[in-house]
């Protein structure tokens, strides 16, 4: 089920004068089974952007249609591309309101209005997924767990919807760097359990160079680059005017460069940037 | 949805009237107030009317602007209007339908009333209008300290006051964000019955009274940490100060005040 939006316009509060575009003309289509990392700097209109995907708001110009669904007609159930587009907010741990784990994680299912049975399926499935033990945490009260152990119960009460694609904005912000190591080891799992589409925001390079399949990069509400990490990632000047950065191992490649070494232009992971100076330490040592 | 929520109707501006000292503004809607329960016949409003009048033409504020703060007030205002105008006692009487009857003074005490309504809140919406939040704050803080004397805890009073209203606009996002987070995962604000709909706001609510109390908290930790302790021996960044301006607006209000119990003294 591809997601397609075409020339996508959204403006906050227009004709008052705090009128501000967030997302000009955007066009782009996401094909099933890709993991995205969606790239940009505060206030480039990626939340923005995210949040028309499940019709969350509207868009003032363009289209966005997913699996076939028009989210701007009117007749379209919005619940159905809710049910369809998972989204997992900024620190989402901060909306668990439920008793215990899996009444917070079952409010989702219990929306679509599936039997208990089924609900109390999805539940332990959606645990298992983001690697939470049913039997030690389901009946422990949300406000309990770690930040790192919340953010899982958030994520899963999102996934017990069973979305076919699931957006996370920001799914490390704010966690320490085990916490957000184990994040996307789980992320890197789930898609790679197929069957999903992953559309993941960030603005850590190292997290998503060596996950996402490719990149959208956006700039002040515009789609400034796409393409495959490696592709986007040899294009260190453009990504610095925009604001952003690459990789700390691309970067280390391109000063390298600089400084006369000779290294291929397209690294930007740290296992081809240890062979690439193993290769060239090689080199220097056999001419001395 | 949220973010339409207007917050007090402070208009910024740079006029006379605002620059006046906010414990001026709020002793001066004091002495106003005792104006308009002075005026004792409806003619006399022509005191107030010039009144505010004058404060319009001195703050920029309109008329328009004045009359928009009555318009919450309106089922008030005909409600007043119609008790006073059926059930007065009075000898001149007009019409009469069993126990409903329509006198002459029935009629101008449902005048008099009405009006000392409107003016009321067009005068006292002056000082809103024309005064920041947080300079309100700091008048009434200052005005109430003597009361300190007694233990009444002017200055904590007042910080809370200024803390619960530089929190409204985080507290509405926060709730616009969570509403967003539980309608991804299917919650329908939106339809049901009364019942139904005070049930869907349970997975809102707690979120964001769980966050309201985390920020407090941090609030606090915060504000320790940089050495507050109370108002105690705290000095202030805008230290207030009266103007020429101030004593002048106190002059004209209280020739006003003395004018309107002349009137209604002298002239029956």
């Amino acid at each position: 089920m591809p997601i397609q939006i075409e020339h996508l316009t959204h403006t906050y509060m227009p004709g008052s004068p705090f009128s501000a575009v967030a997302l000009r003309d955007i066009s782009l289509t996401i094909e099933d089974g890709e993991l995205i990392g969606l790239l940009g700097h505060t206030g480039s209109g990626k939340t923005t952007l995210v949040q028309h995907l499940n019709g969350l708001i509207k868009p003032t110009e363009g289209k966005v249609i997913v699996d076939g669904l028009d989210l701007t007609a009117k007749e379209t159930s919005l619940l159905e591309v809710r049910r369809k587009v998972g989204l997992v907010f900024q620190y989402p741990e901060y909306q668990l309101f439920e008793e215990t784990v899996a009444k917070d994680i079952a409010f989702g299912p219990k929306n679509l209005g599936l039997s208990d049975e089924e609900i109390d399926q999805r539940v332990r499935t959606a645990m298992e997924k983001v690697g939470l033990d049913y039997d030690e945490i389901a009946d422990r009260s949300p406000f309990d767990l770690s930040g790192g152990q919340m953010r899982r119960v958030a994520i899963a009460g999102v996934l017990a919807m069973q979305p076919k694609v699931l957006v996370l904005d920001e799914p490390t912000a704010g966690l320490d760097p085990a916490g957000r190591r184990s994040i996307l080891e789980m992320i890197r799992q789930l898609h790679a359990a197929g069957g999903l589409t992953v559309i993941m925001v960030s603005h850590s390079m190292d997290d998503i160079s060596t996950l996402a399949t490719r990149l959208i990069v956006m700039s002040k509400g515009e789609l400034a680059l796409t393409g495959t990490p490696r592709e986007v990632f040899c294009q260190r000047e453009l990504m610095a005017s925009i604001g952003l950065g690459v990789p700390q191992a691309a970067e280390l490649a391109y000063q390298l460069r600089e400084a006369g070494f000779e290294l291929p232009d397209d690294l930007y992971t740290c296992d081809e940037m240890y062979n690439a100076i193993l290769k060239l330490a090689g080199k220097e040592a056999g001419v001395c | 949805m949220l973010r339409d929520i207007t917050l007090g109707q402070y208009m910024p501006g740079n006029t006379v009237v605002h620059r006046l000292d906010p414990r001026t503004k709020i002793l001066l809607t004091i002495v106003y107030i005792a104006m308009i329960f002075c005026v004792s016949s409806p003619v006399w409003y022509v005191i107030p009317l010039a009144y505010l009048f004058l404060c319009s033409k001195l703050s920029g504020i309109t008329f328009g602007q004045l009359l928009k703060a009555i318009k919450p007030l309106r089922f008030l205002l005909i409600i007043t209007f119609v008790l006073n105008l059926f059930f007065s006692s009075g000898s001149t009487v007009w019409l009469e339908w069993g126990i409903l009857k329509i006198t002459k003074e029935g009629l101008m005490t449902a005048i008099h009333f009405s009006m000392r309504l409107v003016f009321l809140v067009a005068g006292t919406s002056v000082l809103t209008l024309t005064t920041s939040p947080i300079a309100l704050c700091d008048g009434i803080e200052v005005l109430l300290k003597p009361l300190s004397k007694i233990g009444f805890p002017s200055h904590e009073l007042a910080m809370m006051m200024t803390i619960a209203l530089r929190f409204i606009p985080t507290l509405i996002e926060e709730a616009d964000k969570i509403m967003k987070a539980q309608m991804a995962r299917g919650a329908d604000f939106e339809s049901g019955n009364l019942f139904k709909r005070a049930k869907a706001m349970v997975p809102l609510l707690v979120p964001l009274f769980v966050s309201a109390f985390r920020r407090a908290g941090e609030l606090a930790m915060a504000m320790e940490a940089r050495c507050y302790h109370g108002g105690e021996g705290r000095t202030r960044m805008r230290v207030l100060r009266f103007t020429q301006n101030d004593l002048y607006a106190a002059l004209v209000s209280v020739a006003a005040l003395v004018l309107t119990i002349l009137c209604g003294a002298l002239i029956k």
